[in-house]
């Protein structure tokens, strides 16, 4: 941190009530009679300006889709907008057909993505961190589609997957009518030919992720393991991996929120029809489709955001924490 | 060819397991960039061929022409300009912003900074759905009469652009509090002493130092805002004024009628991302793994 005197516990930090403004700040006495007040207007305007657009578009929102899941509003005129209680949480989970199959959905991907591209990108990384020839081909072959944007992949994806002229049913002969495999269409089979495309992409992803901490392991400690006479499995499980511990938890956390964001492929794909229903889905049909309801749409996001937030703040306390003991 | 090889001898000798590695990376590699392959593939033959010959065939004809009439028919040029218009200001924008707030947090050390940071970082990581059903409700409330074509900030370009800078601007004042924390204090202070203004500070000795960070995240940003689909899907009516990734899914349907019309139409669109990729991509990597390595 920058002056160590001033230094505070990080529970003081972390006390003070969400959705206060940032003006409200104690400057430590040895600084403030260095800034002037033209600077502390500046500083005020530095930090205000982008947080308050943060907080109105991003905070405000996520807020309001929590309140907004109580209540009935057909959108016209605030005086339209009734407190309906629990009513919206009640008719989604148990009237909502799509819903649970949803949630198994988001759970699925997260499950698959953990499972196979996440130690594939690792075993890449591991492989590619030797120093080889030819390694930046591989990995840009490898990380490719993690660039192109994902309704490209959609697109890319559908042409192996199409039933008539696509790739897979070509080369198995199951283009012809009557021996179809609908790829896309067929609700057993389209979640996990999405999940392929989804894993395509993510093992690029985790790569990158793994390399990068790879580079970080001390060499000396590979060295040290050898002379001790370890193999190079025996080396990298304990050894390699347990310093990767800090990459672990990053992958950790961008896989699942990966999972519970997943949108766009599957949109590409097929609109989230049967079989590939995920929440994210459910509210977007809520408000591009023709009827669209407000509140019930808040309620779907609001259990997104409640799973998301359960991750994402141990995470970031976590984070904040290592680092002001640093 | 020979040199290499005595320079790769140089550094490991060549052993059975090595290239049995290679052999591996190759045939995963291909595999890996089997897809695009064969859109490229699909992209280069004529649609009567394929459909007389099925997909999977030896080509006759490979040319250009579904790219030309991909990019001619659906007028592409018109929403790579509505991207430039959306991703240029939003780009530049988001480091400004992001990087003032990083200045903030890291140099002075007032009593919110962890709980600001904490904020925006936090803000950045939720799912765009979370925020969409009243963030679509605000921007049809905003009237922005003689502003935006539109009249409101539905449907125009400046709402994306300000909901990307909303959102990105988390994740980039992350990764910039943290590389500034790691310039030397004295830096500042001494300037503080010399009586120099904050804004001078930050504009002419902090922010020339953050230039590799700035590179990395500006590269970064560019990738992502152009590959963005979701915000344009939902916050933009009019097909017209979609950016190019979004309008993609429209186009498909009215004017690529043929799959390989398709496969040239998105490859065209992947075109951009791939050039800036090849162009910068120490800068992409190092900007991915810039915020993952400190938190």
């Amino acid at each position: 941190m920058t002056t160590d005197t001033n230094m505070k516990s990080p529970e003081a930090a972390a006390v003070p009530p969400p959705g206060r403004a940032p003006d409200d700040k104690r400057v430590p006495r040895g600084r403030k009679r260095l800034l002037t007040r033209r600077d502390r207007i500046t500083l005020a305007f530095m930090a205000g300006v982008p947080t308050v657009l943060h907080v109105a578009l991003v905070w405000v929102t996520a807020i309001a889709s929590i309140l907004l899941a109580f209540t009935s509003w057909d959108g016209i005129g605030f005086d339209s907008i009734k407190w309906v209680g629990l009513d919206n949480f009640q008719q989604l989970f148990s009237d909502n057909p799509q819903f649970w199959p949803a949630v198994e959905h988001n759970i699925i991907w997260f499950v698959v993505l953990i499972l196979i591209p996440t130690p594939m990108g690792l075993f890449l990384a591991v492989q590619l961190d030797k120093r080889i020839r030819f390694t930046r081909i591989y990995q840009t072959a490898f990380f490719l589609p993690v660039v192109v944007s994902l309704a490209v992949t959609g697109f890319v994806w559908q042409l192996v997957y199409n039933p008539d002229t696509g790739l897979i049913n070509s080369i198995i002969g199951a283009n012809k009518p009557g021996h179809y495999i609908d790829w896309i269409g067929d609700p057993h089979l389209n979640l996990w030919a999405v999940l392929v495309a989804a894993s395509w992409r993510h093992t690029g992803y985790m790569m990158i992720l793994y390399l990068a901490g790879l580079k970080g392991v001390d060499p000396s400690l590979r060295e040290a393991s050898a002379l001790d006479g370890a193999n190079e499995w025996q080396t990298f499980r304990s050894v390699i991996f347990p310093t990767l511990r800090p990459t672990n938890t990053v992958v950790l956390v961008v896989t699942i929120i990966e999972a519970l964001r997943a949108f766009d492929l599957v949109f590409v794909f097929n609109k989230g029809a049967q079989g590939t229903e995920l929440l994210s889905i459910l509210i977007t049909n809520n408000i591009i489709g023709e009827s669209s309801r407000i509140g019930y749409g808040s309620a779907i996001a609001v259990v997104l955001l409640v799973i998301s937030l359960a991750v994402i703040i141990p995470y970031l306390i976590a984070t904040f924490r290592k680092e002001r003991q640093a | 060819m020979s040199t290499a090889d005595a320079v790769a001898k140089q550094r490991t000798p060549v052993r059975p397991a090595r290239i049995l590695l290679h052999v591996f990376l190759v045939v995963t590699s291909l595999a890996w960039l089997a897809p695009l392959l064969w859109a490229i593939f699909a992209a280069l033959r004529p649609y009567s061929e394929t459909s007389d010959k099925g997909y999977v065939s030896w080509p006759d004809k490979l040319n250009f022409d579904n790219f030309k009439n991909a990019f001619e028919q659906s007028d592409m040029m018109h929403y790579f300009v509505n991207t430039l218009i959306i991703a240029v200001p939003a780009v530049l924008l988001t480091l400004l912003l992001s990087s003032m707030v990083a200045f903030y947090v890291s140099r002075f050390d007032f009593r919110l900074n962890i709980f600001l940071l904490l904020v925006f970082t936090a803000g950045n990581l939720l799912p765009q759905q979370v925020i969409i059903t009243p963030l679509y409700r605000m921007y049809l409330l905003i009237d922005l009469p003689g502003v935006t074509a539109s009249g409101k900030l539905y449907d125009s370009a400046l709402g994306l652009v300000l909901i990307h800078v909303a959102f990105q601007s988390g994740f980039c004042a992350f990764v910039l509090s943290n590389y500034m924390r790691m310039l030397p204090h004295e830096l500042t202070e001494a300037a503080l002493v010399d009586g120099a203004s904050v804004w001078r500070m930050y504009w002419q000795i902090v922010l020339p130092l953050c230039k590799p960070a700035m590179a990395a995240l500006a590269t970064l940003l560019s990738i992502w805002i152009y590959n963005d689909f979701f915000w344009a899907i939902v916050l933009i009516s009019t097909g017209e004024n979609m950016p190019i990734t979004s309008a993609l899914n429209n186009l498909s349907g009215q004017y690529f009628t043929d799959p390989n019309l398709v496969a040239a139409g998105a490859l065209l669109t992947a075109i951009p991302t791939l050039i800036v990729y090849f162009v910068l991509q120490r800068q992409f990597v190092s900007g991915l793994t810039l915020g993952a390595n400190k938190g």
